[in-house]
């Protein structure tokens, strides 16, 4: 009896269901359709990319999965978009909490002109999640560690974080998003503004990163999704064209759409 | 796909290594049926061209390594033009040595002493050979077709190449025993017919290649291979029980 339960267990650790998940979703702006009918699973743990050419609603499609787009008021969004079971499109949803758990990292490091410590204890004190300041300071310590760049400004927590150089802000930026112990981390091209030294730095931190956290990011390097992610999905004109393995997607693609935006053609 | 890239050097650069292994291929078609020409005939002038000939194909498979490694390295491709780079590359190789055998044909033409007892085999030799030309052939035009259907047929032919190989195998084993004057002659031909037999497993890994480029994948299930000279054992009995 007790090996059968066993092997259930192991099972059904194997068909882990998607720790988000959107299903029919459409967006517009005014009556612009930006999103049409995409539904996709995002697998725990995993980096996926989401590339397509401008305009085609891959970082409206990123912002749907923590009401990001709430903040434009032509905004629309229906279908529906799941975390964890639950419908974050809910009336009961708390905003404010559902951002913490899904953090977001955008394209251009926007850190807070104050200190960097106080950059990353921001989310920890309005979230209320430190009991004293010693733990607060070991919340600190710790994201700055995970996001790789304790080392580079311990000796200067006090500093501004604005005078970091630009990688080194958005690594500050993630350590903020991560300093409220979210589980998912969306990113929207977090490393088109960087040289491809903090690139590379940034793209090593991911990999750790996936241990604990799933992470969503939004690129326009095809390089970069074939480096990094384990899932990619194409977008074209405000649709899912192809959404799959990423050495399948830039090995051999289904759709000859997909081929020839990451083989660099005129469809 | 007819579409181009936006960047139109690199249509170029692919079209290049393409047309380069398109002309080694026929380079190499060409030496071995000059080679085979120069074996049946005797014909040891067109056996040296042979000789020489084969730094041609040296040279283009260099060029083609260089310009694939170059657009490995500038362009990064993807998808099917990943696969189209990688592949032919490959191919290249595959040529290469085909092209080696060739010239160790050739060379082996020089020094044989022909018997009358072993011409027969000669002949069976020459339809080997040709055999193997018709593959290359047809494989490099499923390549530059990008013919999936037409590279599985290619594959399939080799069964026919091993059976003559088979077929020679035994032959010249025959002679060797009947008479120790043979031997020095069969075996040159022996290599030869073992060269061919490798010549047609490269082509048919040519072909395989192929059916990657075109369609992701490789074909699926082992082709039919029909090799069985590594398990023959002919006796003196049984050459005296054919004899009755």
């Amino acid at each position: 009896m007790g090996i059968v339960m066993d092997m259930k267990i192991k099972t059904e650790a194997a068909v882990k269901p998607p720790i988000m998940s959107a299903k029919n979703v459409d967006v517009s702006y005014g009556k612009k359709q930006a999103i049409d009918n995409v539904s996709l699973d995002i697998p725990e743990n995993q980096i996926t990319a989401l590339i397509g050419p401008s305009g085609c609603g891959k970082s409206t499609f990123l912002r749907c999965f923590n009401r990001m787009n709430d903040t434009i008021s032509t905004c629309k969004t229906t279908g529906e978009i799941r975390f964890a079971g639950q419908d974050i499109y809910d009336k009961k949803v708390d905003v404010v909490a559902l951002r913490a758990r899904i953090g977001m990292v955008f394209q251009k490091a926007n850190p807070f002109p104050k200190s960097i410590f106080d950059n990353v204890a921001y989310g920890p004190r309005i979230h209320d999640l430190a009991e004293n300041k010693d733990h607060l300071k070991d919340i600190v310590i710790t994201s700055l560690k995970r996001a790789g760049l304790y080392d580079e400004v311990s000796d200067r927590l006090d500093e501004s974080g604005t005078g970091l150089s630009g990688g080194q802000q958005q690594r500050l930026c993630i350590a903020r998003a991560i300093a409220v112990d979210p589980q998912v981390i969306l990113m929207d091209e977090p490393c088109s503004a960087l040289d491809p030294i903090a690139t590379a730095v940034i793209e090593d931190l991911m990999e750790q990163m996936k241990e604990k956290y799933t992470i969503v990011i939004v690129t326009h390097s095809m390089a970069q999704a074939a480096r990094i992610s384990q899932k990619t999905a194409f977008f074209h004109l405000g649709k899912l064209v192809e959404y799959g393995e990423t050495d399948k997607i830039f090995t051999n693609p289904t759709d000859p759409r997909t081929q020839n935006y990451i083989s660099g053609k005129i469809g | 796909m007819n579409t181009q890239h936006i960047v139109s050097s690199f249509n170029d650069d692919l079209n290049q290594i393409e047309t380069l292994l398109l002309e080694m291929g026929g380079l190499v078609e060409q030496q071995l049926a000059s080679a085979t020409t120069a074996l049946h005939r005797e014909d040891r002038a067109l056996a040296k061209q042979v000789l020489k000939g084969d730094k041609r194909i040296n040279k283009l498979e260099t060029k083609i390594n260089e310009n694939a490694v170059k657009i490995l390295a500038l362009r990064q491709p993807v998808a099917a033009d990943l696969r189209n780079v990688v592949m032919t590359l490959k191919m290249a190789s595959h040529l290469e040595r085909i092209g080696d055998y060739t010239k160790n044909m050739a060379r082996r033409t020089n020094t044989i002493t022909k018997a009358e007892a072993f011409m027969g085999s000669i002949g069976t030799l020459v339809r080997m050979s040709e055999l193997v030309q018709q593959m290359i052939k047809s494989a490099l035009d499923a390549y530059n077709k990008r013919d999936a259907d037409a590279a599985q047929d290619v594959r399939n032919t080799d069964e026919g190449v091993d059976q003559m190989h088979n077929t020679l195998f035994r032959e010249l084993l025959t002679y060797m025993m009947e008479d120790v004057r043979n031997i020095a002659g069969c075996m040159h031909l022996l290599f030869i017919a073992k060269n061919i037999e490798r010549m047609g497993d490269h082509v048919a890994d040519i072909a395989q290649e192929t059916i990657f480029l075109v369609t992701g994948e490789w074909p699926e299930g082992k082709r039919p291979k029909g090799d069985n000279t590594s398990k023959m054992i002919i006796s003196l009995d049984d050459i005296q029980n054919e004899e009755e």
